[in-house]
């Protein structure tokens, strides 16, 4: 029954969804004030009938109701509560119900904090939000219903969760990842609003700013522990794979990034207009690609959803319909607008700009190796390829260095005009600087000089003393210097935020590259490894039991020059209901160096597989995403958002509907009545 | 700098323009590069089997792993198995390492590696679906195709 519910709320939700759509942009057209201020009820009512949908498919889980398929497929009654909810996007339908869910929120949070927006411009925001709503309900009703019954008989059991998916990472990332990529159709569809309303000036980047730097700190965060889950989970120590999966979670973030630059040059300067809106078309066109790739089974992947021709279809039609038609709206509305302010070529503007093409070109790179087995295939008639990481790395990897050079050199940067000469040599100073110091440490701390790591990190350094340098510029000539670091503004920390942790993550990604060691051995009890200078001895096997599995548990004993460091149970697991086997790695985490273990399999009769592996600096990849997502988010919290709104608020007059602050609606619907 | 009487800005957006085709020009040309030097082609079984696999370059191969034929090494972490198209062609497979944890016979899986001139097949890496119900869809094909034709004679 309760079930039923669901599904019906569904329905209801889809209904009012398109309301949404249609309603407000009619009354957008005849201007009729009472069908505008439709959008914000509406958009409650959606989050609401999609809520009680989400919870009621939990309660399924949690009532181990194994007469819903889904439930059955994905849960069983042993499983432990924390994961029975987790179950509930553990999958594809489900998963696609959070998806809908997340974008209902969007919407309601649109709703809420944008009252400041023209009355119009909101019914426009919303309305586009409303389509999106109603294709993606339609998707999960036609195509994926999570409610469907296993009638008139269902299983006494469910067959488990993936036991992959039974871990703390399973309950966090799905719902970040999906913040981020859902949270890209609100500045696509403040671009969308902006063109058909046919004005384009600065008001819309100040709007859809907030908004973009919240999704692209969710994206990052969601990313990060994607790569970190992997790491403990999946991977057997290896962070990033460059497969489809992670690239089409890659793709948005790398547009979300340009995205986020370009709109800061378009708020302030009132440069980049149209090519903002554009890149806001791709950042959610790119979220809608990736989901397309993951869940149509187009590609090999070591994630994918379990393939249905069907589902592909339906998403590559509205991705097709939704990349195209904003295209082309763009195509018609996006012509003849000018920026109203010059820059010369050494300014920051040239920076976003060389930015956003360094950035568009990594993404149009990872978009090709992603999809170019498809496009091998049909051009061969049936040849199957696939693309390596080589080709990722050779390509990738110097586009971004390209990329951290400008990020390093920006901050001297100055809007409109920079004195090139100080500039240069100011940077000559501080590059040659951090290559010394770098390279003293490597030379004293790492076991060989790796030049490329020299390289790499110095540039890391590079950037984090421009940083330091910019921000202590600021603050040399006032008189009180903790009063002026605290009036910065904190968009300026947010940026500082953000680079420092680019700084970070590449010095991770570097050293753990360079001088990570790794070792695949045959071990018995009592046989003695040593691995970058620590001794790992194999004290054997035993078996232990897990509320849901029976696990072998090793025991390594590490030590260094005689001294123990730590103890190490990895396990090996074996899941009954579904009968899988899973890999239990247990590490021992530090800032500077991880010390991690596996089981591979029994050998013969008492030896085993094992793998073990000293990862220098992993942490530092995470540790940078999530300072990179804080300076995202730091930023929303900036004071210009609330006194600017204000002033655009007060500003705008739009075609007679002037309704922006609460008063005044309130004026408005009075009249109305 | 002088751009004869082009007004700054003009020489601005020529100087943009220039630098973006060149930039776009050296970028596209190098991905090409890379993308053809690292494309991994497909084989079937029977492919290999019937000589049409190039023998050196890294390719992929994959099939159904076949029963009873895991042989693991006693001294170190090698191990040999057979894949199969569940037809007739077969190949044996030699891998050194950990296996993933979905590989079991009767389980469809593909490898990366290459082959050497006794037809035996050096894998690099080999991949098992982290999903039981989950098979590539390389293999998939390849035991489409066999059946097929099984079922047409």
């Amino acid at each position: 029954m309760i079930a039923e519910i669901g599904h019906f709320s569904l329905i209801l939700a889809l209904g009012l969804a398109v309301c949404l759509a249609i309603l407000p942009a009619v009354g957008v057209y005849y201007r009729r004030v009472n069908l505008m201020q439709l959008s914000g009820s509406l958009s409650a009512g959606l989050f609401v009938f999609v809520s009680i949908s989400m919870v009621c498919l939990g309660n399924a889980f949690l009532n181990d109701d194994f007469s819903v398929a889904y439930v059955a497929r994905n849960s069983n009654s042993a499983l432990p509560v924390q994961y029975k909810i987790s179950a509930i996007w553990g999958a594809h339908e489900g998963s696609f119900l959070l998806w809908s869910l997340v974008m209902a929120g969007w919407t309601l949070a649109v709703s809420v904090f944008s009252r400041n927006l023209t009355l119009d411009m909101r019914a426009r925001v919303l309305s586009v939000m409303g389509i999106l709503s109603v294709g993606f309900l339609l998707f999960i009703l036609l195509t994926s219903n999570p409610f469907d019954r296993n009638l008139p008989v269902f299983p006494q059991d469910g067959s488990d969760l993936n036991p992959l998916l039974q871990d703390f990472g399973l309950i966090v990332h799905p719902p970040m990842l999906y913040m981020g990529y859902v949270g890209f159709s609100v500045p696509f569809a403040f671009a969308i609003a902006t063109l058909t309303s046919g004005k384009l000036d600065s008001a819309w980047a100040r709007w859809s700013r907030p908004w973009t730097n919240l999704a692209w700190a969710f994206l990052t965060v969601g990313i990060t522990l994607g790569s970190w889950w992997a790491y403990y989970e999946l991977g057997w120590g290896g962070w990033w794979f460059w497969d489809a999966v992670e690239n089409a979670s890659f793709m948005p973030w790398l547009v979300g990034t340009a995205l986020v630059h370009s709109l800061a040059a378009t708020e302030k300067r009132g440069v980049f207009k149209s090519w903002t809106v554009l890149l806001a078309i791709f950042a959610f066109s790119f979220s809608l690609l990736g989901a397309f790739l993951v869940r149509s089974g187009v590609l090999t992947s070591v994630h994918a959803f379990a393939v249905d021709p069907e589902r592909g279809v339906f998403i590559l039609a509205f991705l097709v319909l939704v990349i195209g038609g904003s295209l082309l709206l763009y195509a018609f509305k996006a012509t003849g607008i000018k920026s109203t302010a010059g820059f010369e070529w050494t300014s920051r503007e040239t920076m976003i700009l060389v930015n956003n093409m360094l950035l568009i070109v990594a993404a149009g790179v990872v978009l090709l190796g992603t999809i170019y087995p498809l496009i091998y295939e049909a051009l061969t008639g049936g040849k199957k390829i696939s693309v390596g990481p080589p080709y990722f790395n050779t390509i990738f990897v110097p586009i971004v260095m390209l990329l951290f050079v400008v990020m390093a050199v920006s901050p001297s940067s100055r809007w409109r005009k920079t004195p090139l000469e100080k500039i240069v040599r100011q940077q000559l100073v501080s590059l040659f600087a951090s290559l010394v110091m770098v390279t003293t440490l490597i030379y004293f701390f790492a076991s060989k000089i790796e030049w490329v790591a020299v390289l790499v990190v110095s540039v890391a350094a590079w950037i984090l003393i421009n940083l330091l340098r910019d921000l202590f510029g600021r603050v040399r000539n006032k008189v009180d210097k903790l009063t002026a670091l605290f009036r910065q503004p904190l968009s300026y920390y947010g940026m500082l935020l953000g680079h420092l942790g680019i700084a970070v993550s590449i010095t991770g990604v570097c050293l753990t590259v360079y001088y990570s060691e790794e070792k695949d051995i045959r071990m018995a009890a009592g046989d003695l490894v040593q691995l970058s200078g620590y001794e790992v001895l194999f004290k054997g096997v035993k078996k232990v039991k897990g509320p849901n599995y029976v696990a072998d548990q090793g025991e390594l004993v590490i030590s260094r020059d005689g001294e123990h460091v730590v103890t190490l149970h990895p396990e090996k697991r074996f899941y009954q209901t579904g009968g899988n086997m899973m890999t239990e790695a247990d590490m021992d985490a530090g800032l500077f160096r991880d010390l991690y273990v596996a089981l591979g399999e029994p050998i013969g009769e008492s030896a085993w597989a094992v793998r073990v592996q000293y990862k220098p600096f992993v942490r530092w990849v995470w540790f940078g995403g999530l300072l990179i997502a804080l300076g995202g988010s730091v930023t929303l919290l900036d004071r210009r958002y609330r006194t600017a709104k204000r002033k655009v608020a007060a500003s705008a007059t739009e075609v007679g509907v002037t309704a922006q602050k609460t008063t005044t609606q309130k004026t408005v619907l009075g009249e109305v009545r | 700098m002088k751009f004869g009487k082009m007004k700054s800005h003009r020489r601005n957006r020529l100087l943009l323009v220039l630098f973006v085709v060149a930039t776009a020009g050296v970028a596209v040309g190098l991905t090409m590069k890379a993308l053809n030097e690292n494309i991994n082609l497909f084989y079937s079984p029977e492919q290999i089997v019937g000589g049409e696999a190039p023998v050196g370059p890294l390719i992929r191969a994959g099939g159904m792993v076949v029963a009873g034929s895991v042989v693991r090494s006693t001294e170190d972490l090698t191990v040999h198995f057979v894949i199969s198209d569940m037809k007739m062609a077969e190949v044996t497979v030699q891998y050194v390492g950990i296996l993933p944890d979905l590989f079991r016979e009767g389980q469809g899986v593909i490898a990366r590696g290459v082959l050497d001139d006794q037809g035996i097949f050096i894998a690099e890496e080999v991949l098992a679906k982290h999903d039981e119900n989950y098979m590539p869809p390389e293999v998939a094909d390849v035991l489409k195709e066999s059946l097929e034709g099984s079922s047409g004679e």
